[in-house]
């Protein structure tokens, strides 16, 4: 089972690696992990992908929160959340192909951030799923490069 | 600024030190850490002892600490002298040992760089500490090692560790100690939920088989009144795991000694047939529970424990309450108090079956006339010392039968490495416990194998003045090792005979300690006795039984009340024997 968790951290020296520490030394999963600022500078948000069953996720809430520099832990299972996540991609794009990429990237709301003659970069976001449709019906044209950002979480009012 | 006088980073450490009521340190100098040493030498409240080596000096914190209850302080240099803490540091976060530990580094602008001596301790320990800090600016110093000895000692505790950059020791600031910390994102929790409180108390007395499980955390949060308490109230057996030892008394009746793999008949098989488990202050490491999926397969758990991750982690707990041991304890004892069941009358067929199984299979061995026995020599110090010294182990076969043979009635008389079961931990820590304890017997009880692994430190307890009584019983094996071969790889005995270990007697007094020894068993008990006269250290070498085993024994990957016995073994030899 995938799971979001969201932690709130001092934003100090070492915290990442406590944490990343923390899912490698326990043998825990981690898919995807990204880490911003927030409003409060000493503050830190991190949200992490990770899978398990229910003994595993029990135990990495309880495991992070142990954490002296974590003052939050939220698991999203049992929340309605808005989840997003960025992607950019470098795709071939040669004279033929160009006007098909540009289709397919305008039904999925992705911008084009960069252009050479042979290739365009898109910027996409969206949850996990329209992503991965959007990578997959790029993929026949040679994808040359992705960076995702990792997921990003916010829970609803 | 005021007009407040600037300190030094070295003093600063000092005045902290003094404002936490530090009496002793042990340290082991190195080139960043001079100042420090300098500022040491100029003052006389604290009492800084040099051991031999840095991981001395860790066990010996520990043993401080372990025998106290106080937080244990070490101070080592940058490099090799912090990266020889490593074990000792990893040995007292798995027995969730207070100590804070400060290491020296080097200067902050060259730290990165692969300075001399530079090692990245606080990358290094971050996962055997319980926190650790790099402190970058002087002004951070009073205020860190303030939270240090708070985090070390609250909560479950454990070791902390502090890195020093030079510069930070050298430069000057204020210095102003901060009487409280609060840290916004560690909030221990102390009470526990009252209705699962209430809940557990139903569940006792509701119980027809109940059996109280304590572990370390009963030691470490004082409980051990409210514990006997407990058994006391509702006449539940209690049996404890080998951190839990003196959690409740030895020689209580409700007692039922030790559980796990070396655990009694009575006390695994109490906890295989019980409806009820009460855990408290422990954590169902696999050397207690056996095969988890056959542990105490009838019963409910109720699990008391200050930390979360420890529920949970291993079995399925029906009532978790998470909070300080003596805390819970007391709030429980009150309910227990109150319901005014028959206890008496409850229990007595499950106490009656308890006392048929201490019958059947009592701890025992078969005694010699030739040659001594270990468990013997154990039996023959808690008859001589009373019950009434600290003891400390090493680890081993030794550490087993000291923990199934001598009786302890209190708390705080026994330190051992149980989480991580370090070779090496007895000398040293038995060291920092005589020096906490000067007018109590301290014994380390240590195997021809480990006693080898910290034997430098002979040269500390003689130049400080710490007797220490060391009885090694010296199979010349590396004795647990060597039973599991001859258990479980058909006696193929790889590198475990010590073959020609050092002449103990001699060794001590290389080091103008005093060295005894005993070969037949008529001469044990004098030289125990002389022992405990001599005001030095000494080396008691017990020639024992060199294929002695620890029974009972669960084999590993099997139930707890699948124990095996030292008589079956034999009758198979003899059926062998037959055969041939
Ligand atoms: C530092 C360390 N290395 C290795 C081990 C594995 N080990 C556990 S018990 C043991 C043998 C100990 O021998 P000795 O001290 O003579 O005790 P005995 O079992 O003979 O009583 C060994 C090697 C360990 N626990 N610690
Ligand atoms: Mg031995």
């Amino acid at each position: 089972m995938k799971h979001i968790i969201s932690v709130l951290v001092e934003n100090k020296f070492g915290v990442l690696s406590r944490v990343s520490g923390l899912f490698s030394g326990r043998g825990f999963n981690i898919e995807t992990i990204s880490i911003g600022p927030t409003l409060d500078p000493s503050v830190s948000q991190m949200t992490i992908v990770t899978t398990g069953d229910e003994r595993i996720l029990e135990q990495i809430v309880k495991q992070l929160n142990k954490l002296i520099d974590v003052i939050k832990v939220t698991d999203f299972a049992d929340k309605e959340f808005v989840e997003r996540e960025m992607c950019l991609i470098k795709v071939n794009a040669p004279q033929e192909h160009r006007s098909e990429a540009l289709r397919t990237a305008d039904i999925f709301r992705a911008r084009v951030v960069d252009s050479t003659q042979k290739s365009y970069t898109f910027q996409v976001t969206g949850d996990e799923k329209k992503i991965d449709a959007f990578i997959e019906l790029l993929k026949p044209m040679g994808i040359k490069e992705i960076v995702r950002t990792g997921k990003v979480a916010i829970t609803r009012d | 600024m005021s007009s407040k006088q600037l300190m030094s980073g070295a003093e600063i450490f000092i005045e902290s030190l003094k404002k936490e009521k530090v009496d002793t340190i042990f340290a082991y100098p190195g080139g960043v850490v001079l100042n420090i040493f300098d500022f040491l030498y100029k003052q006389k409240d604290i009492r800084y002892i040099l051991p031999r080596h840095e991981q001395g000096a860790i066990h010996a914190a520990d043993g401080y600490a372990r025998s106290t209850g106080r937080v244990g302080v070490a101070l080592v240099t940058s490099g090799p002298g912090a990266t020889n803490t490593v074990t000792g540091i990893a040995t007292a976060y798995m027995d969730s040992i207070p100590l804070v530990i400060f290491t020296g580094q080097v200067p902050t602008a060259l730290i990165g760089n692969d300075a001399f001596q530079e090692a990245d301790i606080v990358g290094i320990t971050r996962p055997c500490t319980k926190y650790n800090y790099l402190v970058k600016d002087v002004n951070d110093l009073a205020q860190t090692i303030k939270e240090a000895f708070y985090i070390a000692s609250t909560g479950r505790p454990g070791p902390v560790l502090i890195d020093l950059p030079r510069d930070v020791v050298t430069s000057r600031a204020e210095f102003h100690y901060p009487d409280k910390v609060k840290i916004r994102s560690y909030n221990p929790t102390v009470e526990g939920n009252k209705r699962q409180i209430k809940q557990a108390a139903d569940a006792i007395a509701a119980a027809k088989k109940p059996v109280c499980y304590i572990g370390g955390g009963v030691i470490l949060a004082n409980a051990a009144d409210q514990i006997r308490e407990f058994a006391e109230i509702t006449k539940i057996p209690v049996t404890h795991t080998l951190m839990g030892i003196g959690g409740f008394p030895g020689t209580h009746p409700l007692s039922l000694g030790m559980l796990g793999m070396h655990g009694t008949y009575y006390a695994n098989l109490s906890i295989h047939n019980s409806d009820l488990i009460i855990a408290i202050g422990a954590r169902f490491d696999d050397r207690v529970t056996g095969k988890v999926e056959g542990f105490a397969p009838g019963a409910k758990i109720i699990h008391i424990d200050v930390d979360p991750t420890s529920i949970r982690k291993n079995v399925r707990v029906d009532i978790p309450v998470v909070g300080d041991v003596k805390h819970v304890m007391t709030e429980l004892n009150k309910e227990l108090r109150a319901s005014k069941e028959p206890w008496d009358a409850i229990r007595k067929s499950w106490l009656r079956q308890i006392d048929a199984w201490r019958e059947e299979r009592p701890l025992s061995y078969e005694q010699d006339d030739e040659v001594i026995k270990p468990q013997f020599v154990i039996e023959k110090l808690y008859e001589v010392t009373g019950g009434d010294a600290i003891i400390v182990t090493d680890v081993g076969q030794h550490q087993m039968w000291a923990a199934q043979y001598y009786k302890f009635d209190n708390p705080r008389m026994w330190c051992t490495s149980g989480g991580l079961g370090t070779m090496g931990y007895g000398f040293p820590a038995a060291m920092g416990a005589k020096v906490a304890h000067p007018d109590k017997h301290v014994f380390s009880i240590s195997g021809d194998g480990s006693i080898q692994m910290n034997i430098q430190e002979l040269a500390t307890t003689i130049e400080n003045n710490i007797p220490v009584k060391v009885v090694i019983l010296n199979n010349r094996f590396l004795g647990m090792v060597r039973q599991w071969q001859e258990l479980f790889y058909q006696e193929r005995y790889s590198s475990v005979d010590l073959g020609s270990v050092p002449d103990f007697v001699k060794v001590a007094e290389a080091y103008s300690a005093v060295g005894l020894r005993a070969t037949k068993p008529e001469e044990v008990v004098p030289v125990l006795k002389e022992a405990m006269k001599i005001k030095r250290t000494v080396f008691m070498d017990f020639v024992v039984a060199r294929y002695e085993k620890v029974f009972p024994m669960v084999p590993a990957g099997a139930s707890i009340h699948e124990m095996i016995f030292g008589e079956e073994k034999k009758m198979e030899e003899k059926k062998l024997k037959a055969v041939k």
